[in-house]
């Protein structure tokens, strides 16, 4: 998955900033992320990983520094906004619609190529035009069987590819992903990993993970966070073998080798 | 609303697929809907047509308001603001006017519209239980605008309003007549409840009732449908307002009051919120209930109160939320 398109970051940060009363969660951060990689946001726990990545869906505000994607400034939009531009992201509690079924939760993100929906007064039957699309996308996660299930009945590995599903439904142009392995057994670990690149294949994908071991073998490039700061950034070899990193990070956490 | 929605989710359904009979219904609605439809037009033959007239009223009123709470999420505790504005204006009209019985009810729904769109407007800023407060204080507001407003009557309310002639041709002053009327309104406007939420425009409101903030994150600008759903159920109240002021020839300051959001919720709650059909069942066992016990004076309220209670201990899902959980359908 090395870019070979490198043609200036798709995403990118410049002092970005978030303070809650005095206390620094995200401090001065510069990102960039390259277009058609796989970039990872580590650090542990508490080093600013989720607030950083909701700085940049716009789920936050940031309390000072700009937000740039896609050539264009994102910093004062709202997350509705940045969604329609192609800036899709996933949440760290799996984020289905649980009461709807898992075809229904697909076809809601696909039935936005619609524009609005604020045709009450129509048949929801005028949506099985989405329905072949949605089964493909279904399909693609491994859910086919599943369709017809109520999405809150799934188990949470497969809640977590029904949340893949419905997220490339919006055919995003970068994907965030907060933490996609929490709390999943290894043998989803390994279904999600699997699907995380190939669903990378002609995206952007920015990974906020806490497991080392899923992004060594995913990212092309990872970023740690300690505190609120960058601490380094580069390739996997390059930053397992900085010393503040191994410090900060590897030598205090003994989950290193695939903690989860 | 995280612990309404808890309440609403009587979605029981495991794996099985829905067949749909007639007008986007279930099997189990087709035949849910068809006794209804039964009862409705066979009921004025054995029961008093005026006590039918009050259940269907107020079922109206209740499947307006569990659109918000059963399908969007948002518990209202002002709803008596568009019932009661809906009663006075069509009644204000009837009388004053002299407007024609179905353009007046459409009065009704207008001003529940009308008030609707500011009210929700600034009640969708908040979420959960500010937004229940913030639509009691402007209904409250409402209380007593039209307790010093000179068309309300005040303290006397609107009386002797005519029920006049639909269309020019049917004299609604026999019950009889006017029965068909409230009936015919009644079955439109829970048709139009029922597309409402299997429409397009439903399949996002219920999007947005099970995770706002993933809607949010599929660019979905959530307030829009929020505000549209409010106002669509604000204008069903304020029909269900008029048509009952018509019925009984009176507008009071009851059909405003606080007590009468909160008996909405008890219906809605009773009958099972996020059912079709349960705010219709509810409706009908609250106004039953205070008509029977009506001897027991203030008792009544002491009865329902216990009831509530009975309910959100014993059966949560309300009386057609058990029955669907048990049968494994939707309702």
């Amino acid at each position: 998955m090395a870019s070979a398109a490198s043609d200036g970051p798709i995403l990118e940060t410049e002092g970005l900033t978030k303070e809650f009363r005095g206390f620094v969660a995200v401090a001065d951060v510069a990102l960039k992320v390259r277009r058609g990689t796989i970039h990872g946001l580590i650090g542990p726990n508490g080093a600013g990983k989720t607030t950083c990545f909701n700085l940049l869906t716009k789920f936050l505000p940031p309390t000072r520094g700009s937000i740039r994607y896609d050539g264009r400034d994102i910093t004062g939009m709202k997350p509705a906004e940045v969604a329609r531009l192609g800036l899709v992201r996933s949440f760290q509690i799996s984020a289905v619609f649980p009461h709807l079924t898992v075809l229904e939760n697909v076809r809601v993100a696909l039935q936005r190529a619609r524009g609005a929906s604020f045709d009450f007064w129509r048949s929801e039957s005028l949506l099985k035009s989405f329905d072949a699309r949605a089964m493909e996308l279904l399909d693609d996660v491994g859910l086919t069987g599943y369709a017809k299930l109520t999405a809150g009945e799934l188990p949470y590995g497969r809640k977590r590819a029904l949340e893949i599903a419905t997220t490339l439904a919006l055919e995003p142009q970068m994907l965030l992903l907060d933490e996609p392995t929490a709390g999943m057994t290894h043998e989803d670990v390994d279904r999600v990993i699997a699907l995380v690149k190939r669903v990378a294949a002609g995206r952007t994908v920015l990974l906020v993970e806490h497991n080392l071991k899923v992004v060594a073998g995913l990212c092309d490039t990872i970023t740690v966070l300690t505190r609120g700061r960058v601490l380094a950034e580069g390739d996997y070899a390059a930053v397992s073998a900085n010393p503040e990193v191994q410090a900060a990070y590897l030598g205090t956490d003994p989950g290193v080798s695939g903690g989860h | 609303m995280a612990d309404g929605t808890s309440i609403a989710a009587s979605g029981p359904l495991g794996g099985q697929t829905e067949k749909e009979a007639f007008l986007g219904f279930t099997r189990p609605q087709a035949i849910a809907f068809l006794v209804m439809v039964a009862f409705v037009l066979v009921s004025p033959f054995f029961l008093y047509p005026v006590f039918l007239m009050k259940i269907l009223c107020f079922a109206l009123f209740a499947c307006a308001f569990n659109l918000l709470i059963g399908y969007v999420g948002l518990l209202s505790f002002g709803h008596a603001a568009y019932f009661g504005m809906g009663a006075y204006v069509t009644g204000y009209a009837a009388k004053a006017w002299g407007v024609p019985p179905e353009l007046a009810i459409l009065m009704g729904g207008a001003i529940g519209a009308a008030l609707g769109l500011p009210f929700g407007w600034l009640a969708i800023r908040r979420a959960g239980i500010y937004f229940s407060m913030i639509t009691l204080a402007l209904a409250q507001m409402v209380y007593f605008f039209s307790l010093q407003a000179p068309f309300t009557g005040g303290e006397d309310g609107i009386q002797a309003i005519p029920r006049g002639t639909l269309f020019g041709i049917f004299d609604l002053t026999a019950d009889l007549t006017m029965y068909w009327l409230v009936a015919a309104v009644f079955l439109a406007g829970f048709l139009l409840i029922h597309r409402i939420v299997h429409s397009p425009f439903g399949q996002v409101m219920k999007a947005i009732r099970d995770n706002e903030p993933r809607a949010t994150s599929l660019g979905y600008r959530v307030e829009q449908y929020k505000l549209l759903a409010f106002v669509l159920s604000a204008a069903l109240a304020g029909i269900a307002g008029g048509t009952k002021s018509l019925v009984f020839n009176i507008a009071t300051l009851t059909d405003v009051h606080w007590t009468m959001s909160g008996e909405v919720v008890l219906m809605s709650l009773v009958g099972g919120l996020g059912t079709i059909f349960g705010p219709v069942v509810g409706a009908a066992v609250i106004v039953t209930m205070q008509n029977y016990l009506a001897e027991f004076g203030a008792w009544v309220l002491v009865i329902q109160g216990a009831i509530f209670i009975a309910c959100v201990l014993a059966f949560r899902r309300g009386i057609l939320g058990e029955i669907a959980h048990a049968l494994r359908v939707k309702l």
